[in-house]
């Protein structure tokens, strides 16, 4: 019971867990230590909700939400063209 | 002629290259690519550049296997790993570490782990789903931009990339070790940022 007691009141190894769980799992002894944990603590089960909310945020914000991002410009675009009509002729 | 330059024809007879519309067709595309990654319109701009060049420079190793713009991005993308790499060595990556470790003692009391009153997470509860909400976005992106770079690196290549571990261990020369803590704690950041300014 050492270790299930270090986790059951360590928050800061909870959240730990629960960031490696997400990415890539984690060992069935430390799935048992998670879910000890989570089972007696509110806040850590309102970090895991929260920690896989802002991984969908974060994935939709960058593949859906072009509108927000800046834009090149039409000058660097055509200068870039005529860069790269030179470099072709030199070949 | 030379025999690079017979890059107009189809390759292997699948696939095209034609860098005179590479700008027009590819540009934005890339542009974005690099902007979500690095944050940096002046450095972007230069990346989409030297992306052209390089591909111009490449044309005779273009093996027709992949598309042009699977192939263009291939090369942005190494570009921009060459950035992160620069950020995660040298006097950088020890800022960056120690600032890990300040953030750890910000989060929970030392002596047992408990969350700090302070940090305590609380219900994100100003609109119904974040997932519609614009302002959410807007919050979250001004909460990336204060990650420390190796951070953001580490973050993206993760989440948006979906790079394997081992890859971003490799091209960042990271230690697996501190692989998950920068995980563990980006994500400590992003979340009190966001219920700080979002709430």
């Amino acid at each position: 019971m050492s270790t299930l007691n270090a986790i059951a009141y360590n928050c800061r190894k909870a959240t730990f867990l629960i960031e490696k769980q997400n990415l890539s799992g984690i060992t069935i002894k430390q799935q048992y230590e998670l879910k000890f944990h989570l089972a007696g603590c509110s806040v850590c089960q309102l970090f895991q909700q929260q920690s896989l909310l802002i991984d969908k945020m974060v994935k939709k914000h960058f593949f859906t939400e072009e509108e927000d991002l800046p834009k090149l410009d039409n000058n660097f675009k055509q200068n870039l063209e005529k860069r790269i009509e030179s470099e072709l002729n030199q070949k | 002629m030379s025999a690079e330059y017979r890059f107009e024809g189809k390759i292997d007879g699948s696939v095209t290259l034609d860098p005179k519309k590479w700008v027009e067709v590819h540009a934005d595309y890339l542009f974005k690519y690099a902007i979500v990654r690095i944050n940096d319109q002046d450095l972007a701009k230069d990346l989409v550049q030297e992306t052209f060049l390089a591909g111009l420079k490449g044309l005779a190793g273009f093996s027709g296997k992949s598309s042009e713009r699977t192939w263009l991005t291939a090369i942005l993308k190494y570009k921009i790993i060459d950035i992160y790499r620069k950020e995660s060595s040298g006097l950088a990556n020890i800022k960056a570490i120690s600032n890990v470790e300040a953030i750890e003692d910000e989060y929970f009391e030392s002596a047992d782990g408990h969350w700090k009153n302070e940090y305590t997470p609380k219900p994100f509860g100003k609109v119904q789903d974040p997932l519609q909400d614009k302002e959410f976005n807007r919050v979250l992106q001004s909460c990336m931009n204060k990650l420390p770079a190796l951070w953001a690196s580490v973050f993206v290549m993760k989440h948006m990339d979906e790079e394997k571990t081992e890859v971003i261990l490799a091209e960042l020369r990271l230690s697996s070790a501190n692989f998950w803590v920068i995980i563990h704690r980006t994500k400590l950041s992003l979340r009190a940022c966001l219920q700080k300014n979002w709430l």
